[in-house]
């Protein structure tokens, strides 16, 4: 493998803390403490990782309701997420968004949507926005395979093709759009042969791979931010858990999970690096310290944090208080 | 030692049912292991314990269906812990019970506590509610319904709002207007062209009172059939124990006879029930709870009549707070509506004023009232021996229709008794 | 004197002139001058960067529209006319509206949407409606509906200056209207309702197309010896309820006319209004005129039936008269 032990070490370390910080919301989630929706990103964290780290800190991300492996590499402190899936004041969307809705001005961090196939419009705005402004941004926006269905998507790709907006389409192909398999919801299971209708270069790679994705992500971002024209990548990739917390997975058998499974990204990761001798288990050990140490005190955090007050309610419905 | 419990599997699940264990007591279990099968509406799902130990005791059964935080096991930090077996024992103190008919009993008409406080709350009282629940309970509903006025039995008029307004500040009786507007309505026009009545100064309140006081006693004039029963009561005894107890109290807590003669009437009127009633659309209502009203001389004229209620209840020493509280409130107006109108007899005490007797007018709907003089030293004979003694001269007012002498003078009698062992008050 | 449409334009020149950060994005706003010739000469004048023709694709380019506010510009996105504008529904309830509030107040969508809306073109059932009380009933968002020359002017350049999406109702009938317009003169607030004629027996409250309407009412029942006054609502997110209140407390009857359909309108809306704060002000019912509830049809005497005209109004006016 082509990678530094240290450089080796932060993909590793990334995908351990999102793997910890889900398997605490889960639990946290059936105690009630997280309420609403929750869709963990277990067993999709290599496609989080190896992108985020191939984007540069002021490339915009527009991303779904199942964000948190996005928002936590960005750079969203743990215990912002953790404070705002609880709905606290001190949360990163200050308690009013929830595990759906992250939100980071200062990290160009563009939400955390629920609509499905919503974001992509908006991706294309804000390249607009840069290309107007003359700014070498990318803005990556990631979506579903669900997302592919919807008219947002073929529209997004032809309008930024069309005016050569700098977008870059991340399409997490999970294998389901919630409850349906991919080959029960698209007409054409290769999803990235779509995009090259509208004149949108599209690829593929390996999602539980983040080694792989990083570089593929690395290597279309930068065609985006040169050419200006958007590109389009699927990461094939596939959820370990349901799709939200309740979700008795009627549409899948768990032998398919199982076999799945078998490609957990940080389990491969770990056995490719051990094996090469790049890392040694105490590495891992003191990872694994430090994730469960950061969580821990990110639940501290979140319960630590104070409700907003209710006669702050109608703030930020607009720019001043109507009245 | 922690418990496991009823996991929220997803935003709208209030309750799962437990279809499976897939521990047994003894078992050791890690974080992350599956612990039970749990069922909800869209399907089966196998849940994870989030504690590493060993299954203590499992609560609740297999098929059991519980809200979300019921705790389903105990699960301990160490070995094997004692207890029943881990199938179908009793349900715990962390399953929720269903809440049954578990009322104190408090006598008197069937209602749950929350319904006595709210009874309480709207000053409604149990006895003249109609209970609409299983077996004449009295329900939540049942209380607001009694607390509610009479509906206003006048024909409604078709007039707007600002008419009406407008109506009300001239002092113009809408009820003879003409409409003129949309639907025959009266509108403000009507009003405005209608020839206001003169000019009147609005009443003051007292001479409102005063008008009232008036009509009311008129009405018992007319209505009804009064009958007098006088007898003199020696109070040598009651003063003489007053002075005892006032000497272990302090200033605001000492009582004063008045508080003696009222607890007295409230228990004779328990033992004589035909004087503790009203008179209503030509019926005697007898009431089972006794509530005596007081005469109360009102600043600047006016006289109330608001009842203590419950005058048979309670130490004499909250009565006596009760009792000051009432005339304070009485003075400031502050009155509830069911101190005005659940009085089942007034006592009228002038005794303040120093006079030796009072010959008082039934205040309708009552049908009885007890009149009180001064306490003063008259001479008296013990034991064959002229004395001075403080004696109080008492007149009962009596409804003819309702009672007669011989009951009136049998209520006297036991007033009288009462009054000559204060300490059973 | 200038026309509607000429004012839209004024303003749209001053805006693309002074706000480098604003652009003009929609259907045929570039070469073909603007589906009601509104932005004709524009894409001459400023080229293609800031007069931008999108494909149709309203839900995306209204994103869009979002997406290039939230990135720090002041787009003036057009949707041809409000019926198309369902298709972007999702984005303007699910983004424009919420993303101050849903972020925590860390972005904001200073985006302006322009629709051309309601009927009496013969133009048929897809292509006249009135929604503006479905955009008004979102809290996030704001809604101005300008009737007059001067307010298609003034509102425009405030919509643009709001840091809040603001969606601008301009009636297709008003168009080609005539008025002043004085590009000089300290504009009133966009936020506030206006009387546009005085009166003391029925307040007349109109917004947008039938505004005018109420104002040929009021000469009509002038005529007839009642005084009728005409409350132009101008804003509808927020409705000012202070002068709407102020109005029809000195006159104690209110007529509302709408070219929505009764149920659910904004005539609703403001009826409840009256109803909750001058209840004991009103000397008759409240009396809505609104297009009847029916898909709007081509015929041009079944058109003319639906929609509110001078006459249904002046009915109503004198039903809430009362009299003989």
């Amino acid at each position: 493998m082509d990678i530094s032990r240290d450089h080796a070490l932060e993909l590793l370390r990334d995908m351990i803390r999102i793997r910890r910080l889900e398997e605490k919301s889960a639990e946290l989630y059936s105690k009630q403490k997280i309420r609403g929706f929750l869709h963990l990103y277990i067993g999709e964290e290599a496609v989080g990782v190896g992108a985020m780290h191939a984007l540069r800190e002021d490339d915009n991300i527009v991303a779904t309701y199942r964000e948190h492996g996005q928002a936590l590499v960005r750079g969203i402190p743990a215990a912002q997420i953790m404070a705002e899936m609880y709905g606290k004041a001190n949360g990163c969307s200050g308690g009013r968004g929830g595990s759906m809705h992250l939100f980071s001005a200062e990290r160009n961090f563009y939400g955390g949507h629920a609509i499905v196939g919503g974001g992509l419009p908006i991706a294309v705005g804000l390249a607009l926005a840069d290309k107007m402004k003359g700014q070498s941004r990318v803005t990556a926006c990631f979506f579903g395979d669900g997302a592919t269905d919807e008219g947002e998507f073929h529209e997004s790709l032809n309008l930024a093709a069309l005016w050569q907006l700098p977008v870059l389409f991340l399409c997490e192909n999970n294998e389901y759009a919630m409850g349906t398999a991919l080959w029960r919801h698209v007409s054409d299971r290769n999803i990235a042969n779509n995009p090259p209708a509208y004149g949108v270069p599209a690829d593929s790679v390996n999602g539980m791979d983040v080694v792989a994705v990083e570089r593929a992500v690395h290597n279309e971002a930068e065609l985006v931010r040169e050419t200006s024209k958007p590109r389009f990548l699927e990461l094939k990739t596939y959820r370990f858990r349901a799709h939200s917390m309740y979700d008795a997975e009627l549409y899948r058998s768990k032998e398919e999970v199982d076999e799945h499974k078998k490609d957990d990204p940080i389990e491969g990761f770990q056995k490719r690096l051990l094996k090469e001798g790049l890392v040694e288990q105490s590495d891992i050990d003191t990872i694994e310290d430090a994730a469960a140490k950061e969580i821990a005190d990110a639940v501290e955090f979140a319960e630590q944090g104070e409700w907003e007050p209710i006669e702050d309610i109608t703030r930020h419905t607009y720019a001043r208080n109507l009245s | 030692m922690t418990e496991f419990l009823m996991p929220s599997l997803g935003a709208d699940m209030t309750a799962g049912t437990l279809a499976k264990w897939r521990v047994a007591t003894g078992d050791t279990v890690q974080h992350g292991d599956i612990i039970a099968e749990v069922e909800t509406d869209k399907g089966i799902i196998e849940v994870e314990v989030f504690e590493s130990g060993v299954v203590q005791r499992l609560l609740v059964s297999e098929g059991e269906r519980v809200p979300v935080g019921t705790a389903l096991a105990e699960i301990g930090t160490r070995g094997l812990g004692i207890g029943p077996s881990g199938t179908g024992s009793e349900p715990e103190a962390g399953v929720i019970l269903s809440h049954g008919a578990s009322d104190v009993p408090l006598g008197g008409p069937m209602a749950s506590p929350a319904v006595r406080r709210k009874a309480h709350e709207l000053d409604v009282s149990l006895g003249r509610v109609r209970g609409s629940g299983e077996q004449g309970r009295i329900t939540l509903d049942d209380v607001r319904s009694a607390a509610l006025p009479a509906a206003a039995s006048s024909e409604r008029v078709r007039i707007s709002p600002y008419a009406r307004r407008i109506a009300a500040e001239r002092g113009v009786d809408v009820s003879v207007l003409r409409g003129t507007g949309p639907g025959g309505a009266i509108q403000a026009s009507d009003v405005l062209s209608a020839k206001a009545a003169p000019p009147s100064k609005p009443a003051s309140s007292a001479e409102r009172m005063q008008n009232a006081i008036a009509a009311a006693m008129t009405r018992a004039n007319d209505e009804i059939p009064h009958y007098y029963v006088e007898h003199t009561i020696d109070m040598g005894n009651a003063l003489a124990w007053l002075k005892e107890v006032n000497a272990t109290l302090g200033v605001s807590e000492r009582l004063v006879s008045g508080v003696l003669v009222l607890r007295a009437v409230a228990r004779a009127l328990q033992k004589h029930k035909k004087l503790n009633a009203t008179w209503q659309a030509g019926k005697v209502v007898p009431s089972d709870e006794v509530h005596v009203g007081m005469a109360v001389s009102l600043r600047g004229g006016g006289l109330v009549a608001p009842a203590l209620r419950n005058t048979n209840q309670g130490s004499l020493s909250d009565l006596m707070a009760r009792m000051t509280d009432l005339v304070s409130r009485a003075r400031a107006g502050a009155l509830r509506s069911s101190e005005m109108t659940s009085a089942t007899t007034t006592v009228t005490s002038l005794g303040e004023r120093g006079v030796e007797a009072v010959t008082p007018i039934i205040f309708p709907p009552q049908i009885a009232i007890v009149g009180c003089g001064a306490t003063l030293e008259r001479p008296w004979v013990v034991g064959g021996q002229v004395v001075a003694r403080p004696v109080m001269r008492v007149t009962l007012g009596g409804d003819h229709r309702v009672s007669n002498g011989h009951e009136g003078a049998r209520f006297l009698s036991a007033l009288d008794r009462l009054l000559q062992e204060p300490e059973e008050l | 004197m200038t026309t509607y449409r000429d004012a839209v334009r004024t303003a749209l020149q001053t805006l693309l002139r002074e706000d480098k950060r604003a652009f003009l994005m929609g259907e045929d706003v570039g070469r073909y001058g603007g589906p009601y010739a509104v932005s004709k000469g524009l894409l001459e004048e400023f080229g293609e960067e800031r007069v931008r023709d999108t494909p149709l694709c309203e839900s995306t380019f209204v994103g869009a529209g979002i997406g290039a506010a939230l990135g720090g510009m002041r787009p003036i996105v057009e949707v041809m006319t409000v019926n198309f504008s369902l298709l972007a529904l999702d984005q303007v309830v699910n983004n424009a509206a919420v993303m101050r509030y849903m972020s925590g107040g860390q972005f904001q969508v200073p985006i302006v949407v322009r629709m051309a809306t309601g009927g009496g073109k013969q133009i048929a059932a897809q292509h006249s409606h009135s929604l503006e009380n479905w955009y008004a009933h979102i809290p996030g968002i704001k809604v101005l509906a300008p009737a007059t020359v001067q307010d298609a002017h003034d509102m425009l350049l405030a919509a643009v200056e709001d840091p809040d999406p603001v969606f601008v109702f301009e009636h297709q009938m008003l168009y080609g209207i005539d008025g002043e317009l004085d590009t000089t003169a300290t504009p009133p607030s966009p936020w506030k309702a206006l009387v546009r004629r005085s009166g003391t027996d029925v307040s007349l409250i109109a917004y947008g197309g039938s505004m005018h309407k109420a104002l040929g009412a009021a000469e009509e029942l002038g005529k007839g010896g009642i005084s009728a006054e005409v409350v132009d609502l101008r804003s509808l997110r927020p409705l000012d309820r202070g002068t709407l209140l102020d109005s029809v407390r000195r006159t104690h009857r209110a007529v509302v006319i709408d070219e929505a359909w009764k149920t659910g309108s904004l005539a609703s809306e403001i009826s409840a209004i009256l109803a909750e704060d001058a209840f004991y002000d009103l000397d008759a019912p409240i009396e809505r005129v609104c297009t009847l509830e029916v898909p709007m049809p081509y015929a041009k005497h079944l058109e003319e039936a639906a929609i509110p005209q001078v006459d249904r109004i002046v009915d109503a006016a004198k039903r809430s008269m009362g009299g003989d």
